[in-house]
């Protein structure tokens, strides 16, 4: 059990720089990988975690180059390896499963050649022999009709499905190591669970070792015996799985835990300051010098080693790790929210929405004329107060993001009204609004790569709402300019900046302050955190959650990350296939989630804690479109009664505890069930 | 994404701006070479007229097919006209016309692709349908009639080449800005209120503004190349006018004995149109779009 | 699937239908009419009825218009001023030169494309494809007639290899032909090869750089095996619209280099038409050249239906 199979010595990875600096992104990596354990790397984007998993395949990406150190595979070095000499290693003894499968397998190739051409490269078998072995690998990671599987394209399958296969493809070389880059971002939640649970029963039935990469800390809670915490190209904690998640030495870890959204918990997570270095900027002393608030003047002119704590059977690399051993009780706090008033007026009302997706266009949303039948979103009823938040959550495809944009007046609505104010009707069409409504809605995207004007500065993107509804210029606007800013957190010399000077949170701060230029009643969000690192996340969530209390204004909060939801909204409404299921007063729809559906949405939820396992109750199926008649979660719905649900749409139910629910079955029996 | 170069923490304005690209194409040999030819075409275009040393259009029976020698450096054509003289003059007009006629195709396709982009739906379906047909009649054939039929003054020259060859850049800026607007901003831009003017002039223009710069640079040394051919074939500038192409086709005939009435106007030509590519190549690269993977329509 | 092709079919069909309204409007709104352009100054009395009579220019241009494409579609191009025969006879022969040229000078193109620019993409900026790119880019700005006109100084004058100048007549054999088109299939491949080289390049390249090659890679697949099953039928597939584009712009450059070789096809029947200002000429010319480019394009985009595995199955995804 002991045995080691691979080891990574002091491993530097670097690239150089155009002014010809070397700069590099892994910095002296040293860590072991016994056999049979699942070991998980944990980082942020530009943590260099992907370039370590790839390293200890012995593959390096273009532009990069090996600094010093090495890969030891069973006492080879696979950094000195000949190409002809990783072939044989590469798929037979390490395999590879990618994060986003949908484009790591080859898109004119069938999925049964794919993983038909790893036997053949890997396995003496004949081919009567691979085409049994075929169907099994399928079978084995649980993918519907194998025997047809094998004849699909990879486009022909779900994400789920996609990533199923690439397992399936990793496996058939019957590797002794499997690294899993990020194997289940991207998906759904349900479908991350279902993929994350096939992954650990693998490594139970094969006994292969497992390096598992990813930057969540939920599912690395799931799957992982080891943790290994990167930060900054650099390994800053290590050790066993419940040691790093309970009692994480390493201020990282600790903030990193703490800003982690947790269903359990009402009320925001602790935010971390700064965002991570870039890689060349680290001088001196320790990379997390600037962020931690345990740093001391030793801190910032030496680094710390890895240092190894034997009680806790961990490594280190902090001065002052002393300092945490005993304040872990406090991981399980957050900062609680002021309460809005429930007595407020209704400022927005949803009634009897439907939303069909006809592909829109420019100037000719005019021309639209909406037949459909069975339009994506359908009878939404919401009734949204002054100075609330109100998250919609849902998979993708539950059409959260489309009832945003018809708020917005992007899209029209198919039936039904939207009233603003006094139950005043806004105009589905963008050009009939009045320009005071259009100031009083206003919206933040969830990419601010794409949100912002990439040839415009700060200034430039700040002043456009400014100009546009309150006609300011010259010393005034820039005065209101440096105020926004502020209101975010940003410093005056930000104003002179494009958008790819900035970080991430950077950018999101920005177009938080461009929604707030317009002194609106409601800003719409439209999973506004999902792009943004871990501990960048929570601090745009806390200023968020800031900005409304000072200034009353109104959220709505489309999020596929429950847990997040969990954190800001007062109130939730579960949507799926367009149709809502639940709605109701956060603190309840977490605690007693009555609709099937929000149960299973809530059960798949992956929380950085080894003891909150998640259920699965339902398929992972993929619906492409909403049923026709009845209930809209007929097709996966584990509680499921018969014809009724089938042929009639649910009627709505209001619990005791505030919920509303739409279901066949009886919402006190629900509860019941439940128990 | 991980080999990110250090953000860079360097305010520009417009001008060090487009300074800093000059200086991006410069740093590569192909950029820097490109520049160079095409800097010493302009200079010696503005400056030939004074610096001739004879008269472009003096026949002299006496002086018949020299071969070069110090008097008539690239020695003498079949009118006994000086090579040299002629060469320096001849990318006068070339440069001039389709300068201009860049221009013009740089402005219409420019501004009909942007339409067709922002607009979608029938509307651009038929207009890209009508370029389409006009991109499936050979443009010499076109160009060749209208000249025949009009005459070969740079009045008809220039739009007419600017027309033909405004086509092209028609569809690189209806692709730009069909990407362009379906990005974030440009909703956010929308959803605020802005007038379309505004959202064309603000947050459209200057994101699609590069990939039709380089377009237009490219069309360049395509027309360059396509006038040149009308000149050659005797549909371009009239004689005595000195013309690459037009001393090309002259010469060809007599070159099996007077070579080098042919080589200079060819090298004349050739560098200006190889300068111009690799100067369009290097623009494009330093503005990071790759053209390679345009076909030359 | 059917429905698609028969799209595109469709599409084809009316670009070629605007071209033709687009040639005959032209000729139409350009001053004086066919007759009167290409009789000139003798344009008056008898023979300006006759030729009036026989091109039938004395019913409104609609009606006209409407007969002509009837006889296009047909396949007959009406009469020629010049040759004074049917047209069909005087393009008979041609197109079939033409045809043999073009043909010849594909068949060869775009192959040595395809190797050149998979050599450049797999050496990426190493010596082979710094060698060859810089080839290309000087065989791709150079025009046709300046490659002609320097093949035939140095191959033909220098060296004396090759005939400079064809000299046979339009109803040359087959065989005849091939002897005679060394040089300007070497002149007009040129252009074309370095065009679709750079094109395979860089989608070579950007395919290359993908994900599923990574993972092919850590599969441990041989490298040459990854390149043919994994690299090749993505990287040319998107290339195949372009070649064709690119091929279509060929035409232009055949008509140059026809006229530097004095190669008897259409592209010299293009120059003696418009010299000769024999517009009913112009007029089948300018629809046989676009027949031509929408017929490769019609080819392409088929080849991509076909070979492409998306539109195979018609499940687009989003």
């Amino acid at each position: 059990m002991n045995e080691i199979i691979e080891s990574v010595k002091n491993l530097s990875i670097g690239f150089n720089s155009q002014k010809g600096k070397q700069i590099s992104i892994l910095r002296n990596v040293s860590t072991n990988i016994k056999k049979g354990e699942t070991v998980g790397i944990v980082g942020e984007s530009g943590s260099g975690k992907s370039t370590l998993a790839l390293a200890m395949m012995g593959y390096i990406k273009q532009g990069l180059f090996p600094l010093k150190g090495e890969c030891l595979f069973k006492s080879d070095d696979l950094l000195k390896m000949s190409s002809r000499q990783l072939e044989k290693i590469r798929g037979r003894k390490i395999a590879m499963i990618p994060q986003n499968a949908g484009q790591a397998l080859t898109p004119n190739l069938k999925i049964g050649y794919q993983i038909d051409e790893a036997l053949r490269l890997h396995t003496d078998l004949n081919k009567t022999e691979r085409d049994k072995k075929i169907s099994e690998l399928l079978n084995k990671v649980r993918l519907p009709s194998p025997e047809t599987m094998a004849f699909r394209y990879p486009h022909e399958l779900s994400g789920g499905q996609q990533q199923r296969v690439a397992v399936a493809m990793a496996l058939a070389g019957k590797p002794d190591l499997l690294l899993l880059d990020e194997p289940t971002t991207g998906l759904d939640v349900t479908t991350q669970a279902h993929v994350l649970e096939l992954l650990r029963f693998i490594a139970k039935d094969t006994g292969t070792s497992m390096i598992y990469v990813s930057h969540d800390l939920g599912a690395i809670a799931q799957v992982s015996d080891r943790i290994v915490v990167m930060y900054a190209g650099e390994i800053v904690l290590e050790g066993p799985a419940r040691k790093i998640l309970k009692e994480p030495i390493h201020p990282y870890t600790y903030g990193l835990l703490k800003s982690i959204p947790k269903l359990s918990l009402a009320g925001l997570p602790a935010s971390m300051p700064g965002s991570q270095p870039q890689p060349g900027s680290i001088n001196e002393g320790c990379s997390f010098y600037d962020r931690c608030n345990l740093a001391t003047d030793n801190c910032k002119k030496n680094s710390p080693d890895l240092e190894h704590i034997k009680k806790l059977d961990t490594n280190v690399r902090c001065f002052n790790y002393k300092e945490l051993i005993n304040q872990n009780n406090n991981l399980q706090t957050s900062i609680t929210k002021k309460s809005n008033n429930s007595e407020a007026n209704e400022v927005l009302k949803l009634k009897d929405v439907s939303i069909s997706y006809a592909k829109q266009k420019f100037f000719d949303q005019l021309l639209n004329k909406i037949s459909d039948q069975n339009p994506t979103v359908k009878d939404i009823n919401i009734d949204i107060k002054k100075g609330e938040t109100i998250a919609l959550v849902g998979e993708s495809g539950s059409g959260k993001s489309t009832i945003l944009k018809s708020i917005a007046g992007l899209l029209k609505t198919k039936d039904g009204q939207i009233k603003f104010e006094n139950d005043r009707i806004l105009s589905s069409d963008l050009k009939m609004r009045n320009p005071n409504d259009l100031r009083a809605i206003q919206l933040i995207f969830q990419n601010p790569d794409e949100s912002l004007n990439p040839n415009h500065t700060v200034e430039q993107i700040l002043s456009q709402p400014l100009k546009l509804y309150f006609n300011l210029s010259g010393e005034e606007l820039k005065k209101n300019i440096i105020d926004l800013l502020k209101k975010v957190r940003l410093g005056e010399f930000y104003m002179s900046r494009y958008p790819r000077q900035l970080s991430g949170g950077e950018k999101q701060r920005v177009a938080v302050a461009r929604a707030f230029a317009a002194k609106p009643d409601i800003i719409l969000c439209d999973e506004v955190t999902s792009a943004l690192d871990v501990s960048v996340q929570a601090a745009v969530l806390n200023l968020l959650q800031q900005l409304k209390e000072d200034l009353g204004t109104t959220y709505v909060f489309v999020s596929h990350d429950l847990a997040v939801v969990r954190a800001i909204s007062d109130r939730v409404a579960v949507l799926y296939q367009g149709r809502l299921c639940e709605i109701g007063p956060s603190q309840n729809v977490y605690k007693f989630p009555s609709h099937p559906y929000t149960e299973v949405l809530l059960g798949a939820v992956l929380e950085p804690d080894p003891d909150i396992k998640p259920k699965l109750v339902a398929e992972d199926i993929v619906e492409e479109k909403p049923p026709e008649k009845g209930c809209s979660f007929q097709g996966r719905c584990p509680r499921k009664i018969g014809d009724i649900c089938n042929s009639k749409v649910p009627p709505w139910q209001i619990g005791e505890n505030g919920n509303a629910i739409r279901c066949h079955i009886n919402i006190e029996e629900l509860a019941s069930l439940q128990q | 994404m991980e080999n990110n170069l250090i953000t860079e923490d360097i305010q520009k304005n417009k001008l060090e701006k487009a300074f800093e690209i000059l200086k991006t194409m410069a740093s590569k040999p192909s950029g820097l070479i490109g520049l160079t030819i095409v800097l010493f075409h302009v200079v010696l275009a503005l400056i030939s007229p004074y610096i001739a040393p004879y008269d472009y259009k003096a026949i002299s029976p006496n002086t018949m097919l020299l071969a070069p020698s110090a008097e008539h450096w690239f020695g003498t054509d079949s009118l006994g006209r000086d090579v040299f003289t002629r060469t320096i003059l001849g990318g006068r007009t070339a440069l001039t016309v389709t300068f201009f006629g860049s221009l013009i195709a740089l402005l219409w396709g420019g501004l009909l692709g942007i339409f067709c982009g922002l607009v979608g739906g029938k509307i651009d379906d038929v207009v890209m349908r009508v370029v389409d047909a006009f991109l499936s009649i050979p443009w010499i054939l076109a160009m060749l009639l209208i000249v025949s039929l009009l005459g070969t003054s740079t009045e008809v020259l220039i739009p007419a080449l600017g027309f033909f060859y405004g086509k092209g850049i028609v569809r690189v800026a209806r692709a730009a800005t069909h990407d362009v607007i379906a990005k974030d901003f440009i909703v956010s831009a929308r959803a605020r209120g802005h007038s379309n003017m505004s959202i064309i002039w603000n947050e459209i223009i200057p994101n699609v503004r590069d990939a039709i710069l380089v377009e237009g640079a490219m069309r360049w040394s395509w027309m360059l190349l396509g006038f040149s051919s009308l000149s050659f074939l005797g549909f371009g500038v009239s004689p005595p006018t000195p013309d690459w192409g037009l001393m090309i086709s002259n010469a060809r005939g007599l070159m099996s004995f007077a070579y080098w009435s042919v080589i200079a106007p060819i090298v004349g030509l050739s560098s200006l149109i190889i300068g111009i590519n690799l100067t369009a190549d290097a623009f494009a690269k330093a503005l990071g779009i790759d053209r390679s993977t345009k076909a030359p329509v | 699937m059917l429905l698609l092709i028969l799209k595109r079919i469709g599409l084809g069909l009316i670009t070629l239908f605007i071209v033709s309204l687009i040639t005959f409007v032209g000729v139409e709104v350009l001053p004086g009419d066919a007759c009167t352009t290409y009789l000139e100054r003798e344009a008056y009395g008898a023979a300006l009825d006759a030729c009036i009579k026989r091109l039938g220019l004395d019913v409104p241009a609609y009606e006209r218009y409407l007969d002509w494409a009837a006889n296009v579609v047909r396949g007959d191009f009406g009469y020629s001023l010049s040759g004074e025969m049917p047209i069909n006879e005087v393009l008979g022969p041609r197109v079939k030169n033409s045809l043999v040229l073009a043909s010849v000078s594909i068949l060869i193109g775009i192959p040595l494309a395809i190797v050149l620019g998979i050599i450049t993409a797999l050496w990426r900026d190493k010596l082979p494809d710094i060698m060859i790119s810089t080839i290309t880019i000087f065989s791709m700005t150079i025009p046709e007639f300046i490659s002609a006109t320097l093949l035939i100084l140095i191959v033909a004058i220098w060296l004396g290899w090759l005939p400079g100048i064809v000299i046979i007549p339009s109803d040359a054999t087959f065989y005849e032909l091939l002897s005679n088109i060394i040089l300007p299939v070497v002149a007009i491949s040129m252009i074309m090869t370095a065009h679709m080289a750079r094109m395979v390049r860089s989608s070579v390249i950007q395919v290359m750089a993908s994900d599923y090659v990574q993972m092919a890679i850590l599969k441990g697949v041989p490298y040459w095996k990854m390149v043919f099953r994994h690299v090749l039928p993505n990287a040319l597939l998107p290339a195949i619209n372009v070649v064709a584009l690119t091929i279509a712009w060929l035409l232009g450059g055949v008509v140059v280099t026809e006229v530097v070789f004095n190669y008897p096809g259409l592209g010299r029947l293009v120059i003696e038409s418009i010299s000769n200002r024999d517009l009913p000429v112009v007029q089948a010319l300018a629809i046989i050249l676009a027949s031509i480019y929408v017929g490769i394009n019609l080819i392409a985009d088929l080849m991509t239906l076909m070979l492409n595995p998306r539109l195979k199955s018609l499940q687009i995804r989003k």
